[in-house]
């Protein structure tokens, strides 16, 4: 049976892994390459690198750490941020990403997730999803509303996106995967948004990944039981060792969740 | 170190990108492999790795570009496929072209590349799932039912003679094809941590 995923992100800046609370304050957690090393041993299923700062400073940053950990991990691995034409896509794939994730271009090109999908095939082309519950839209009854340049708080703004129509959106130009980062519960560690997952997950037929909440082993058996997504991705709860990956793994089998062993 | 150091590995270069991760994977067993898109370098190689990522009509141009499809189908030598590269080495693919039309392929392998009948499941098939039925290629030396490998597709080999493993998704498809000298893995081996390196390792030894 196909396993469910267990992804650890790493947000990177200036080649550094860093980690902020709802987007904001990032402290530096450490060097990439080993970080990637370790998660690999350890039994992630997949990681992701999202260099936070790249589409909201409009500059092409340094992607060399993409071959250094390509070089040294044999787990997929998928790169966000910075990408927004073919050529960008080309070369980070050249140096070994498995992936590659797209976010705020997708938004001001929708094509491009078209274009990247014909060249690259459907399989490597990730679109990033962040999604904000806005209380008082819908005439205070609430929405979910898509973000961009959420990598810097100075820059974050709404699109005229409501989410649930975005997912079914990128899926027509020719996603291959869905990250939903649920901005609500980044880097607060309350769980995921099952609720909000669920929803998506009804209008997603593509691998759906939940991002945003994790803070303890339940919340992972909550959202793969709950929501039937296909993976969740966690950065501070792996980064700061309050969950421990094999641990974690064994509790999701004993809950007869489908997963990888190491 | 690999025990046979002149030994002389190549990566066809197919203009697709997963080329460094696979270059990588090798090295990392301690063997050392270059990329290449010479046929003379091809020709003379002892063993082969085919890979490919992207659909099958970007590929086959990309071969036939290059001139490289004589040169890929007199191969003697042991040649392995990985995913896309697996299925070039079938007569057609259904992939990147429309409805009731197919890609003409290398025609390694007779068989015909299909889209991936997952059924109610979502595609693509893309994760870790386990080997249904492992034969006793020598590939898959120390590799048994049950081991989890790293897949990414929407197309498929269906279960034929030559399937060499299988999977299931859906529906059981080939997670492995051989003929003769070709072999190809339909997951990714350079990407399915220890036991994929397995893989690779008992390719180079073979």
């Amino acid at each position: 049976m196909l396993a469910k995923r267990i992804i650890p992100c790493l947000d990177v800046r200036d080649g550094k892994v860093v980690k902020g609370v709802q987007f904001r304050n990032h402290e530096i957690i450490g060097d990439i390459v080993p970080l990637a090393q370790k998660y690999a041993q350890a039994g992630a299923d997949e990681l992701v690198f999202y260099d936070i700062t790249a589409s909201s400073d409009d500059r092409v940053v340094d992607k060399s750490w993409v071959s250094r950990i390509a070089q040294v991990i044999d787990i997929p691995f998928c790169v966000a941020g910075g990408i927004k034409t073919e050529e960008d896509a080309k070369q980070i794939l050249m140096m070994g990403a498995d992936k590659i994730s797209i976010n705020s271009p997708a938004l001001r090109d929708p094509s491009l997730i078209s274009r990247l999908a014909d060249i690259f095939g459907q399989q490597c082309i990730v679109v990033g999803v962040d999604s904000f519950f806005n209380q008082d839209a819908n005439n205070g009854a609430g929405e979910y509303q898509v973000y961009q340049f959420t990598g810097d708080e100075t820059r974050t703004q709404k699109t005229k996106w409501r989410t649930l129509d975005w997912i079914q959106e990128v899926q027509r130009l020719g996603a291959g995967e869905i990250v939903l980062n649920c901005m609500n519960q980044d880097g607060v560690r309350q769980g995921y948004d099952i609720k909000q997952l669920s929803q998506v997950r009804k209008l997603c037929n593509v691998p759906l990944i939940a991002s945003g909440g994790a803070g303890k082993i339940s919340h992972f058996v909550d959202v793969f039981q709950q929501a039937d997504v296909d993976g969740a991705l966690a950065a501070s709860v792996f980064h700061k060792a309050i969950i421990a990956m094999d641990e974690l793994k064994q509790t999701l089998k004993n809950e007869k969740v489908e997963i990888r062993l190491c | 170190m690999s025990e046979n150091p002149q030994a002389n590995f190549v990566i066809v270069d197919t203009g697709c990108a997963n080329l460094a991760s696979v270059k990588f994977a090798v090295e990392r067993l301690g063997f050392t492999i270059t990329i290449s898109d010479d046929t003379h370098v091809i020709k003379n190689a002892d063993k082969v790795i085919l890979p490919g990522v992207g659909s099958a009509r970007h590929a086959m141009e990309n071969i036939r570009a290059k001139g490289l499809v004589a040169t890929l189908q007199q191969l003697t030598q042991p040649v392995l496929g990985f995913c896309l590269g697996m299925q070039l080495m079938a007569r057609s693919s259904a992939e990147g072209v429309g409805k009731d039309e197919v890609v003409e392929c290398l025609g390694l392998i007779p068989t015909d590349i299909r889209p991936l009948e997952a059924k109610t499941l979502r595609l693509p098939h893309m994760g870790w799932n386990t080997l249904t039925q492992v034969s006793d290629h020598a590939i898959f030396t120390g590799i048994k039912v049950d081991d989890y490998f790293y897949f990414v597709h929407s197309f498929a080999a269906p279960i034929s003679e030559y399937t060499v493993a299988r999977c299931h998704y859906g529906s059981e498809f080939s997670a492995a094809i051989a003929k003769d000298n070709f072999i190809g893995c339909q997951f990714h081996p350079e990407r399915s941590s220890a036991l994929g390196s397995k893989i690779i390792k008992n390719f180079l030894e073979m």
